[in-house]
């Protein structure tokens, strides 16, 4: 299809509109753009955090000193880790496709402050550099792993200082983008568009926005204090001068753990979009889910010291911050519940955006059980350190947020590109995903509860063999997300064009034109039941 | 309301209500006030009061952080949406500190 209009309400946002090539996309203050690029360097940290983690597997495939050496095995789980959730993870779903999404669904042209949008990329692309050159510089990468716990990170001779700079950059990142978007829902929602016909999309996003300002300043701090005390040496943390380790450990939580609930709450709106769509029933319980994702943010601002309970940190906190831990389960399983009978008795069709919505639930699901187990402090003993926490881990975040993100680009990449990527292709690829994430991630469970610890580079005997299936999973894994990438790349390049609604979506970015145009509204557009398919039928 | 564009959404809400600039008299003495606070701080740094240094501390600095944030960032002339939203934040900190004590006040 050729556009050759040049009105921007025609005018696919992508096309060249006159000036400037590689500029206009950098310097742009265009949403839409700025999502892209945001997609696309994620994307490509992602592959690079991928290839680090299939070293790693490969490595733990045999026992023993093979492949890699202690020393390099270390910098390549911390790189897998900070990359990860740094420079994918965080800013994955919100700085993507909510940039491009969120003012769309209010009816509104723009964020509140593009400027400050496009200079958010900016501090991600500095973040990055400066990730860079931690690891091609002085004594080498970090050996840390990702949490730079004290006194280990203020010792040790690798790049940390650098390393720890660049997360303080990512986070003033994180932040820019989290105001925006709360600035944005608070001031350019459509005439009509009351807080009750707010997409859920848009509260996960504006929850998650509150959560990244004002806990990643935390984050800010902590990483200035490890660079203090490695070049000043001011004692803070260091017990051999007077400091306490362990409010190092309560600083670096009291970010990360709300960190994980700015990757899986946008991750919770994708799919709370999608599920009513696909199941052609109105989303059961909105009320419910668009406050559950308040109450995450609140509630789970208050748990951080679960990751601590070995630590030697006093009985007290242990009991309040187990019982707290519980306490964040209800809004989850509530989103989870609501899901579900969101789709009882619907009219369902298993597109692949539905299926990755609902292999997220899975994964999810016993992800957040099994988060139980560690959230009990009496159990948590048992298994803290192990294996248990990491199959816990990626099952939360690459099975939950991760299948979110791809859910994404499913459900909106006929939105964003104009065209349509295979669905044999995509229903296959999802398919040889789950089951790789099963077989990586369930053997570790397992490892986890016979008391196989996490970050060890070599390992007894009696636990090859799951060593090894576990590896196999990552082969498969790897085959499913090279299909899923190929899949859409080839339907971006040469898929059919897209109609306007092929799923039949009630929100307002499904009444704009396929591909999206650079300037989507025409003053401002009528504020839609976002969740009302009467009338709205799929058009493809 | 039919014409409005999304820039002008925003302008409407943000109309800033401009107030009189501070003196300079007045921001020295503000000036002043968090050179006396400070030095207070040292001094009671000092004196050995058990958990209450603590709390001597935290209330100083939570004093100081006031005055900058009213006077120097002009909270003080701000509406009641930004007045909330700074006093969130603080809210947020003072739950994390004080769940910290959890931790360290029992810990011995
Ligand atoms: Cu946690």
């Amino acid at each position: 299809m050729e556009h050759t209009a040049q009105d921007p309400h025609e005018r696919p946002f992508f096309a060249p509109s006159g000036k400037g090539g590689l500029a206009s996309w950098i310097f742009s203050t265009d949403h839409k753009r700025i999502g892209l690029l945001y997609l696309g360097l994620i994307m490509l940290m992602f592959s690079v955090a991928v290839v680090l983690g299939l070293l790693l597997r490969l490595k733990l495939m045999t026992p023993g000193n093979t492949l890699l050496t202690p020393q390099q095995y270390n910098a390549i789980f911390t790189l897998h880790g900070v990359i990860m959730v740094f420079m994918v993870v965080i800013p994955s779903i919100p700085a993507s496709f909510g940039n491009i999404f969120l003012p769309l669904h209010i009816g509104a042209n723009d964020v509140s402050f593009p400027r400050l949008n496009n200079f958010s990329w900016w501090l991600y692309v500095t973040g990055l550099v400066l990730a860079l050159v931690s690891i091609f510089t002085g004594n080498g990468p970090p050996d840390t792993g990702w949490t730079f716990y004290v006194p280990f990170s203020e010792h040790t001779t690798t790049n940390v200082s650098i390393a720890v700079i660049a997360v303080f950059v990512l986070g003033f990142s994180s932040i820019l983008t989290g105001l925006n978007f709360i600035t944005t829902v608070h001031r350019l929602r459509t005439p009509g568009m009351t807080w009750r016909k707010l997409p859920l999309f848009v509260w996960s996003l504006y929850a998650t926005g509150w959560i990244q300002v004002l806990a990643t300043p935390i984050l800010g701090i902590t990483a200035l204090l490890i660079f203090s005390e490695r070049v000043l040496h001011l004692g803070l943390f260091d017990p051999g001068r007077g400091g306490d380790p362990l409010l190092y450990q309560h600083l670096f939580w009291i970010y990360s753990h709300p960190a994980v609930y700015i990757m899986i709450l946008p991750a919770m709106g994708v799919i709370s979009e999608i599920i009513p769509v696909f199941s052609r029933k109105p989303v059961f319980g909105y009320n419910m889910i668009a406050f559950s994702s308040l109450a995450i943010a609140f509630a789970g601002s208050l748990v951080w010291a679960h990751h601590m309970f070995t630590s030697g940190m006093s009985d007290n906190a242990v009991l309040l911050f187990s019982f707290l831990t519980f306490v964040v389960a209800i809004p989850s399983a509530i989103k989870v519940f609501n899901w579900l009978s969101t789709m009882y008795k619907g009219s369902i069709s298993l597109d692949p955006p539905l299926l990755f919505s609902l292999g997220f639930i899975l994964m999810f699901s016993i992800g957040g059980l099994t988060g139980l187990v560690l959230g009990s402090a009496g159990t948590d003993i048992h298994v803290h350190d192990t294996y248990f926490v990491v199959a816990h881990f990626h099952y939360v975040i690459f099975g939950g947020t991760g299948l979110g993100m791809f859910a994404a680009m499913h459900y909106w990449f006929p939105k964003v590109f104009g065209r349509m990527y295979d669905h044999t292709r995509a229903f296959w690829s999802f398919w040889i995903i789950l089951l790789g994430m099963n077989v990586l991630y369930f053997p570790m469970f397992v490892m986890g509860l016979q008391g196989m610890p996490r970050r060890y580079y070599d390992y007894l005997p009696q636990y090859a063999p799951l060593q090894m299936v576990s590896t196999w999973g990552s082969w498969i894994l790897a085959v499913g997300l090279i299909l899923m990438f190929h899949n859409l790349y080839r339907g971006c390049r040469y898929g059919p064009v897209a109609t306007k609604n092929p799923w039949g979506g009630a929100t307002l970015e499904w009444t704009l034109p396929t591909p999206l145009p650079a300037e989507a509204f025409y003053g401002d557009p009528v504020a839609p039941e976002p969740y009302d398919y009467k009338g709205v039928n799929p058009d493809g | 309301m039919h014409d409005t564009t999304t820039a002008a959404r925003g302008a409407e809400h943000g109309a800033d209500r401009p107030h009189e600039p501070l003196s300079y008299r007045f921001l020295l003495l503000v000036w002043l006030g968090l050179m006396c606070l400070t030095a207070t701080t040292v001094a009671v740094s000092r004196i050995e009061l058990g958990a209450l240094n603590i709390v001597a501390a935290l209330g100083l600095a939570g004093a100081k952080a006031s005055l900058v944030i009213f006077f120097f960032m002009h909270l003080k002339y701000e509406n009641w949406i930004i007045k909330g939203m700074v006093f969130m934040a603080f809210v947020v900190l003072a739950i994390a500190i004080g769940l910290t004590f959890v931790d360290v006040g029992y810990r011995y």
